[in-house]
């Protein structure tokens, strides 16, 4: 990572001439880098993972570690389908997700039986984690309305992201792409960006004294160092089934739009886009998902907001009442001359 | 696939998948066992295709199939010949396609008796061998016209001719007819062609057999018979696709026979977008069976000689391919000649049989578990493992380390340091107390292996394609390849032997081991593989690679290691390494890599274009005659003779290539055409009949004979069997368990267990069970049990998930239990665990010595298992209770009429000590 790539962002620009709205939020999803102070950056990349043909094979996850030499999570079983990594950590930057899902009988896919999909949309079962464990149920109805949904999770790269914004120490910056990346030897592991991920994505590694980055606040950098010798990243390049698509933004979106249709042609109602509206409360994502289902059955939020949105209006107001504040007291003083 | 085609390959490629309007996955589990492959299976689905899973489990593979259907373990037969029943009773066959190309018109003798004649057997059973003479299922005619001498064969060469016809030899060419000339019913209405045979054997084969044995609903079957049926014909095409959940069965053969039957039926062989991918193992298994580390086997398919019936060439060609037949096999003696050559070199002379003699000759079965069982009875010295694990993959590992520990020396190459290599101090029986390290006399020597990037080499993949690997790095310390060890210990034996006049030493000291060497000392993979293609001896070429296998003479003047794989050097060129992108080429693909036989991708495409050479469709154009330029022309290289034209009709009296007509598609065949029933070459049957597996906890509804009447049973005090239903014991172990693989595991788990990267994704053994079954044995989620079968007990993480179906079958509810194999006990993996496959014993299929380690019944227990000497007393106690005799389980003959006295009633003569 340059220096330069550094000095030309971070808090100083954000806090400087860009001016508090710029900082705060991005008026222009695709341009971030742009925002950021990169003068003739290339068009911003990002992911459009398409969870409809992913097949689990986890081999984002493997060639993820293997690129970024991130240590392993622990081998722990975690008595949730076929995921042992549980989540997004601070050394696991790509995570697939493991949903098995009763549908109500009669209304949904019927992946058993092949039939055609009812254009009319069931009730939604939001799978969500609930107390009782497989098998605790007596209820075995509906065994053949049933689903596994498979999706690989990963780094938003939002354009309003807040884990940048909060960061101290600049080592979290907007690269010339428009992703947005920890510097290593930068970060000192404060731990500021953790609680301001809307998505609970960034966090710091957990590991044994030695271990590589231990403590530092870690998350996809989207290859950065791949994206800048023209290589695609690791887990896109390693996906069999090209459910993890990688390429500049608006072509992904384009292409996401395009699936979408193609689904609800086909049946799948349910077919749906996560992540890639400009006007959602990250500013769009960087890296955006087709859904199956509503985004809590992945465990992801339904509607994020960068928890630094507020900030811009919170410090006009602060503004205002130290401007109030000031005028009070000139105000007072010039009162007590009279 | 041999028996019914001519060559044991997968027929088609996996980019062809994509061409295909209906893809049936059965016996597979795909998305996670071949997850690249996989690609084209969605990339088919992307255009529109249907895809069915059908799997005991539902698997990653389910979760993108548009149809998931749920059957029994072991009962696919069932499935299959009920939709072989809906074709031919709805008339959805294929007519033009099944009369021309096909074995449905040929006339069968009047001897053959079908297995509802005879209460469950084909006629040639004997129950005292377990074995067929398989003469009565001949074609009509064909015993009646002997020719040549073979009407001086007596029963002898008869046994051998059964013997010989084991399943694997059939890997490069169908089995031997002493003749072509066949008796046909083109209107395929005299009830003894093939055509109406089948149908009258498959009569029985109807929705209500399909629900009562393999769990499946009538309206699943009739969805999956429309799916098939409409997606095929001149228009459209379907695949099916089968990996090991269909090989590791007793009946696994008959298995992979079905889906042959169908894809003939429907006219799908040889087409774009259909045929039958034989998705193997792993990554280099299609190479282990063409340059064979079976047993029974030589390079391309050669058969192994035996002692007594194969002491001459003469006698040996003569037996495996009859000059008389038809197809490229009468070539037999060209293939051996140039075997010899490629071997022993100068050494190879015409007058000396091109030292015939050199090769070893066969004494008997020499298979894996034969071997395991000789090592327990001290025959065998030292035994080499490369790249292979039996205590943790192999079929009852318990008895493939008793075995290992009776050995005197051990030599382990591997990546890592295996069970198989460190069984001596930490396997289970140290555990129990059955093996003390200290009383181990084997001696283990560890050879750390290259590799794939540390070596240059080739994979021989599924479908038959050579890709060339390129030494990436050097390999780390002592790590050597296997051609690198193999050809030093060679050099060093030979060294030994140097000056040695013992007539015995000459094949070793003879041999071509001449390879050129690179600085590190490293044999040139590259000269190996053009040894394999072959070369021209003599005359103006000599010096030059062989271009096809056409180029190959029986007099010496060529040698080729391999007759399957020469081409792969043509032109002097090493074709594997070819990588021109797909993009830069047609959508076959013929410059990326190379293929055997002659770089065809699509086997049998002349089956692509009807009788006259016309496509049977625009959209399925794949490879046709040109009548402007006078050959056979299209997207791939045509398996046929290019310049035959369609009219052509042999002459009287032809055998060989010239024997077979225009439109005889299936070239090594004997008859030329694709076998719906197969009047030799297997062992147990002409024709598939549904047989329960070894251990079932239901009774065989079908037939009046319960398992495969033909399978190889060792009853063994080490090798007992749960009791079927029927027999006494049998509610003991009244569950099913299958296992399998997972995507984040390399089978035995040597290429896995050991990666940090793999093993956090999948760091504990588990077993697979349905809400209803953990209700039923209490089991918790996340907490453990212990599964047990006559063998032995093991523990595992329990999994609940409506992913498994209990499936109502037999009048009960049967319990499917699922295990991924990846797991051993040992203390230098990363994740170690109980490993599935001590569970089973061994029986194996009678065509391929294949184990039956797909599916067994057991019990289910919930908590962990006992631990040390008291793991051996809860196993027996299940033995005991069960009581279990060595007859248990391993009576051949076993009408169901049978089985209330056949039970040893005492509980006596329990087995393992």
């Amino acid at each position: 990572m340059s220096t330069q790539a550094f000095g030309s962002s971070g808090i100083d620009q954000a806090f400087g001439s860009s001016g508090l709205d710029q900082a705060f939020g991005s008026s222009d999803p695709n341009g971030p880098a742009r925002d950021a102070g990169w003068e003739d950056s290339p068009p911003r990349v990002g992911f459009f993972t398409d969870t409809s043909i992913c097949i689990g094979c986890k081999a984002c996850e493997v060639a993820c570690k293997e690129w970024n030499g991130n240590p392993d999570d622990g081998f722990d079983l975690l008595g949730s389908s076929f995921d042992n990594t549980g989540q997004l950590s601070g050394s696991t930057w790509r995570h697939v997700a493991f949903i098995e899902q009763r549908r109500p009988a009669g209304t949904a896919a019927g992946v058993f039986l092949g039939m055609p999909e009812s254009p009319a949309r069931p009730p939604v079962e939001l799978g969500m984690p609930s107390l009782s464990r497989p098998g605790d149920s007596g209820d075995t109805d509906g065994r053949t309305e049933f689903r596994w949904l498979m999706s690989s999770d990963v780094c938003k790269h939002c354009t309003n992201a807040a884990c940048l914004d909060v960061c101290p120490t600049g080592a979290l910056f907007r690269t010339e792409f428009g992703t947005v990346v920890v510097q290593d030897d930068i970060c000192n592991g404060c731990g500021y960006c953790v609680p301001a991920c809307p998505y609970g994505v960034i966090d710091r590694r957990i590991g044994e004294q030695g271990t590589k980055n231990v403590g530092l606040a870690q998350k996809c950098t989207l290859c950065y160092d791949r994206l800048k010798v023209g290589q695609t990243p690791a887990c896109a390049q390693a996906c069999p089934t090209q459910s993890i698509q990688f390429g500049t933004l608006d072509e992904l979106r384009e292409r996401a739009v395009d699936r979408v249709q193609t689904l609800h042609d086909a049946g799948v109602s349910e077919a749906r886009l996560y992540g890639e509206d400009p006007a959602g409360g990250t500013g769009g994502s960087g890296a955006f998902f087709l859904l199956l289902d509503e985004p809590e059955v992945y465990g992801l939020p339904p509607d994020p907001v960068a928890t630094t949105a507020d900030l811009p209006r919170m410090w006009k107001h602060a503004g205002l009442a130290a401007a109030g504040f000031l005028a009070a007291a000139v105000t007072a003083f010039a009162g007590r001359r009279r | 696939m041999g028996a019914s085609f001519g060559r044991g390959g997968a027929t088609g490629f996996l980019q062809d998948l994509e061409k295909a309007d209906c893809i049936v996955i059965q016996g597979s589990n795909m998305a996670e066992c071949h997850p690249v492959g996989f690609q084209w299976v969605m990339e088919a689905k992307a255009r529109g295709a249907r895809v069915i899973h059908i799997d005991p489990r539902f698997s990653r593979t389910s979760a993108q199939a548009d149809t998931y259907i749920p059957i029994r373990a072991g009962s696919d037969i069932v499935f299959l010949g009920a939709v072989i029943n809906y074709i031919l009773s709805n008339d959805k066959y294929f007519h033009e396609y099944v009369v021309a190309y096909t074995n449905a018109a040929t006339l069968v003798s009047e001897d053959f008796k079908d297995v509802d004649e005879l209460d469950g057997v084909f006629s040639g059973y004997d129950p005292e061998t377990g074995t067929y003479d398989t003469s009565s299922w001949a074609y009509d005619g064909v015993s009646d016209h002997p020719q040549g001498d073979a009407g001086g064969q007596g029963a002898e060469s008869e046994e051998s001719a059964s013997e010989r016809a084991a399943g694997h030899e059939l890997g490069g060419h169908g089995a031997a007819l002493e003749h072509a000339e066949v008796k046909r019913d083109e209107t395929l209405q005299h009830p003894r062609t093939v055509f109406q045979v089948l149908k009258r054997h498959y009569a029985r084969y109807t929705p209500e057999m399909v629900q009562e044995v393999c769990g499946i609903a009538p309206e699943q079957l009739l969805d999956v018979c429309e799916a098939v049926t409409a997606n095929s014909g001149r228009e459209r095409t379907t695949c099916w696709v089968y990996s090991v959940g269909w090989t590791h069965h007793t009946t696994g053969v008959q298995g992979i026979r079905g889906s042959a039957i169908i894809q003939l039926l429907l006219g799908n062989m040889g087409r774009p977008g259909g045929g039958i991918m034989a998705l193997r193992g792993h990554a280099s298994i299609q190479g282990s069976t063409d340059i064979p580390t079976l047993f029974n086997l030589l390079p391309g398919y050669l058969p192994m000689p035996k002692v007594g019936p194969h002491d001459s060439l003469d006698e040996y060609l003569k037996e495996i391919a009859s000059p008389d037949q038809k197809g490229f096999w009468t070539n037999a003696r060209t293939y051996t000649v140039n075997l010899l050559k490629a071997w022993w070199g100068d050494a190879a002379t015409a007058e000396n049989d091109f030292a015939f003699h050199y090769i070893p000759k066969l004494t008997g079965d020499h298979g894996t578990y034969a071997t395991v069982m000789s090592m327990l009875d001290d025959e065998i010295d030292g035994y080499f493992l490369l790249g292979q694990n039996p205590a943790v993959g192999s079929a009852h590992g318990r008895m493939q380390r008793l075995g290992m520990a009776h050995l005197k020396w051990l030599v382990v190459r591997d990546l890592n340091l295996i069970e198989s290599a460190t069984f001596w101090k930490d396997g289970p029986e140290i555990e129990t107390g059955e093996l003390r390290t200290e009383d181990i006399d084997t001696e283990v020597f560890f050879f750390p292996a290259a590799s794939h990037v540390e070596k240059d080499g080739t994979f021989t993949q599924t479908q038959r394609m050579l890709q060339w690997h390129h030494k990436a790095v050097e390999p780390p310390g002592d790590a050597q390849s296997d051609l690198a060890f193999f050809y030093l210990l060679g050099q060093k034996i030979r060294d030994r032997l140097a000056g040695s006049t013992d007539e015995r030493d000459r094949p070793i000291l003879d041999l071509t081991w001449d390879y050129p060497v690179d600085e590190h000392g490293d044999p040139s993979a590259e000269a190996v593989l053009r040894e394999i293609n072959g070369v021209h001896l003599t005359g103006e070429k000599a010096g030059q690679a062989l271009n096809t296998f056409n180029e190959m003479k029986d007099d010496g003047s060529t040698a080729g290691g391999c007759w399957i794989y020469t081409g792969v050097f043509a032109d002097g060129v090493n074709q594997a390494a070819r990588r021109k992108p797909g993009r830069e080429q047609n959508w076959v693909a013929p410059e990326w890599g190379w293929a055997w036989p002659l770089n065809r991708r699509i086997l049998y495409n002349r089956a692509a274009a009807d009788p006259d050479g016309k496509p049977w469709s625009e959209r399925k154009a794949y490879v046709w005659w040109d009548e402007v330029e006078q050959k056979w022309v299209g997207h791939d290289v045509p398996d046929f003779e290019v310049a035959k034209p369609p009219s052509y009709r042999p002459p009287e009296g032809a055998s060989g290539p010239a024997a077979l007509s225009g439109d005889d598609p299936f070239i090594m065949q004997a008859d030329g055409k694709g076998w719906l029933y197969a009047p030799t070459g297997l062992l147990d049957g002409p024709m598939p009949a549904h047989y329960e597996p070894h251990e079932s906890p239901v009774t065989n509804p079908l037939y009046n004979q319960q398992a495969n009447p033909t399978r190889q049973v060792f009853p063994r005090p080490d090798n007992p069997s749960n009791p079927s239903n029927g027999e006494r014991g049998a509610e003991i172990f009244p569950y099913v368990f299958t296992t399998y693989r997972l995507t984040e595991h390399h089978t035995a788990g040597g290429m896995s267990r050991w990666l940090p990267y793999l093993s956090e994704l999948q760091p504990e053994f588990f077993c697979e069970v349905s809400p209803e079954l953990a209700r039923e044995r209490g089991l918790v989620h996340n907490g453990w049990a212990t599964i047990v079968t006559a063998r032995t007990a093991i523990e595992a993480r329990v999994m609940v998930t409506d992913r498994v179906v209990p499936l109502p079958v037999g009048g009960k509810l049967i319990h499917q239990v699922g295990l991924p194999y990846h797991w051993g006990v040992g203390n230098e993996a990363l994740v170690t665990g109980d490993s599935a496959n001590d569970l089973f014993g061994v029986t194996l299929d009678a065509n391929v010595h294949i184990q039956e380690s797909k599916v067994a019944s057991c019990d289910v227990q919930p908590g962990r298992r006992p631990r040390g000497p008291e793991l051996l007393e809860f196993v027996a106690d299940y033995r005991r209770r069960a009581g279990i005799t060595l007859e248990t389980g391993n009576k051949l003959r076993y009408p169901h009429s049978d089985a209330t006295t056949g039970a040893d009633t005492d509980g006596q003569g329990e087995g393992t000590p």
